[in-house]
């Protein structure tokens, strides 16, 4: 029998504010356990939370980022449950009426095609402490820095059919809440993280298998590893006669497969009930216009640009598109050129990307700015530096101030286009390999690339490519 | 609606508090009486109403993304039974 796999997933976008969802506590990363944990977010009796504007308006932006309903009046309700980490014994969320209602995306697939992914909801709540289990002996310690920071919970529809559908999915929402500057999508920190519901049907079958859901999925590769285990193990288990139990998995990356949380069905009766302690949040059509006005260029239009404008590759588009800054470098480094955009689009994917992966060094910190990079591939284009050479420059600039101008005239690096100068190394080469230019007469042509070499080499690398082809077939002809 | 003493040790046990086999039955009526009070609610026609999550006109009031709160860990813990390197202390809890 062939199976569908079915994936939804729901994703925690951890808000960049400064400030906690509903109290003044900062919300910095790595802080001293609970220096940064007030009264509210302890839960002491008698505060009060007082909903940051900043979550607001973020979950606005989200929301039209995904061209969603925007609830006019959302509600804020209780989810009741017992953990230390959660000292009200609650968690203020949203349940009947959600800030950001059905949306969609669009996902380019790593085959090429696309697939719009409906979104369900996304909704406000505060994240709860920490639990650490493995620093006392007999106890647990709690933090609760964390506790009240602002999520947005992105649910989407069961549209994604296989593992990397669900990837793509998760890439294309991490790449655009960084677009929109609502979340620093930092994985390792769980800025941003990931449940996914996976399920299996009998091909053809409309009715939704039983599903599992899956936790603690930090990566894509783990997301990846782990949605293709559970479907595994749920195929399995249905072929030799058994059923899928509807339950919460975590994912060992250690051991690469899912195993049961079973502390966690006891507490699925959470009892929401609308937070007394907080009216309607209301949104009006100014408020909706005024967060519109200042939303940044979405990536699914600015890739439509670039390839409409800078006549870029799909491909290339794509891949400029990875993050708001390194789309931003492009325009920068075209920002005065009159080269073709495909050469920064080439450098940038290639041999600036490189570098940065080598160096493990972010784009905003490269070492080679835009505009300096402009400049190098300028003397590209206007053919005083090679392709080849000029990487060489591009070496040389890293780590210094120095422009590629400086670099070329200091290290003489200028091509020569000079075609005396070319035809005098030629027939030194000529002249010193007669058997080769024999067997190049006697129909060898592969041999070309020899006598190019040897040139190239002789030249130092800085002879005009194009003239020097098209000296030595002349001469080669003649010789 | 009337309860049932299963029910009454299953709200209990979410909340976590220890109720004994004693209480059980007094309790068990004492909630029901509760909720049957609230249900006279369910005569009435609501048909057209609009749901209501909150009562009155209030609208939720927005405070600005400044942080407002400075390090008040050590006032903060005093109360708290059991404290060390900054962490509150609880009893074991396992995954």
């Amino acid at each position: 029998m062939s199976w569908e796999t079915v994936i939804g997933l729901e994703i925690h976008a951890q808000l960049a504010t400064r400030s906690k969802i509903f109290s003044g506590a900062s919300t910095a990363f790595g802080a001293e356990p609970n220096t940064q944990a007030c009264a509210v977010d302890l839960g002491l009796p008698g505060v009060l939370p007082v909903v940051n504007a900043g979550v607001v308006n973020m979950a606005v932006r989200f929301g039209l980022a995904t061209d969603a309903h925007i609830t006019k009046r959302s509600q804020f309700a209780r989810k009741n449950y017992f953990y230390p980490d959660l000292p009200k014994g609650y968690q203020i969320s949203q349940m009947a009426l959600p800030i950001v209602g059905e949306g969609a995306v669009t996902v380019s697939l790593p085959d090429g095609t696309e697939k719009k992914i409906n979104i369900t909801r996304a909704h406000l709540e505060e994240d709860a402490g920490k639990s650490v289990h493995d620093l006392f002996d007999d106890c647990t310690g709690v933090d609760l820095n964390r506790a009240g920071t602002p999520l947005l919970e992105i649910v989407s529809e069961p549209d994604m059919r296989s593992a990397v559908e669900a990837v793509a999915y998760a890439r294309q929402i991490h790449a655009l809440v960084r677009y929109i500057d609502i979340c620093d999508g930092n994985m390792q920190e769980g800025s941003f993280r990931c449940d996914a519901n996976v399920s299996v049907r009998p091909s053809g079958q409309t009715e939704l298998g039983t599903r599992a859901e899956i936790k603690n999925l930090n990566s894509f590769r783990f997301l990846e590893r782990a949605i293709l285990y559970e479907v595994d193990r749920q195929i399995d288990l249905l072929e030799s006669g058994q059923s899928v139990v509807q339950e919460t998995r975590l994912y060992d990356s250690d051991k690469d497969e899912t195993r049961s949380m079973r502390s966690k069905e006891e507490a699925n009766d959470y009892r929401y009930f609308p937070d007394p302690d907080l009216p309607p949040l209301v949104i009006d059509n100014a408020f909706i216009d005024s967060v519109k006005a200042e939303m940044p260029e979405l990536p699914q239009l600015r890739r439509a640009r670039f390839i409409n404008d800078y006549k870029l590759s799909s491909t290339d588009a794509s891949a400029l598109m990875g993050d708001k800054a390194t789309a931003e470098y492009f325009e920068a480094v075209l920002e005065g050129q009159t080269f073709p955009a495909k050469l920064a689009a080439n450098w940038i994917i290639g041999e600036l990307s490189g570098r940065l992966n080598k160096e493990n060094c972010t784009i905003e910190n490269a070492s080679v700015q835009a505009p300096r990079l402009g400049q190098l591939l300028a003397r590209i284009d206007d053919g005083t530096i090679s392709g080849k050479i000029g990487k060489q420059v591009f070496d040389d600039m890293w780590g210094t101030d120095a422009s590629a101008d400086d670099i070329i005239e200091q290290k003489g690096l200028k091509q020569i286009t000079d075609s005396s100068a070319i035809e005098a190394m030629i027939d030194d080469v000529i002249a010193a390999n007669p058997s080769q230019v024999a067997e190049y007469q006697g129909g060898k042509e592969k041999l070309l690339s020899f006598f190019v070499g040897a040139v190239m080499k002789a030249s130092k690398g800085k002879a005009n490519p194009g003239q020097l082809n098209q000296i030595l077939r002349d001469k080669l002809k003649n010789a | 609606m009337a309860l049932t003493t299963d029910d009454i040790k299953q709200i209990a046990h979410l909340a976590r508090i220890g109720v004994d086999e004693t209480t059980l039955e007094p309790l068990r009526a004492d909630l029901s009486t509760v909720l049957e009070l609230v249900e006279q609610l369910n005569a009435i026609d609501t048909n057209g109403v609009e749901p209501m999550a909150h009562p009155g006109n209030a609208e939720l009031r927005l405070r600005p993304d400044m942080v407002s709160e400075s390090d008040q860990r050590k006032t903060l813990q005093e109360p708290a039974p059991a404290v060390e390197q900054g962490y509150f202390l609880v009893p074991r809890v396992i995954e």
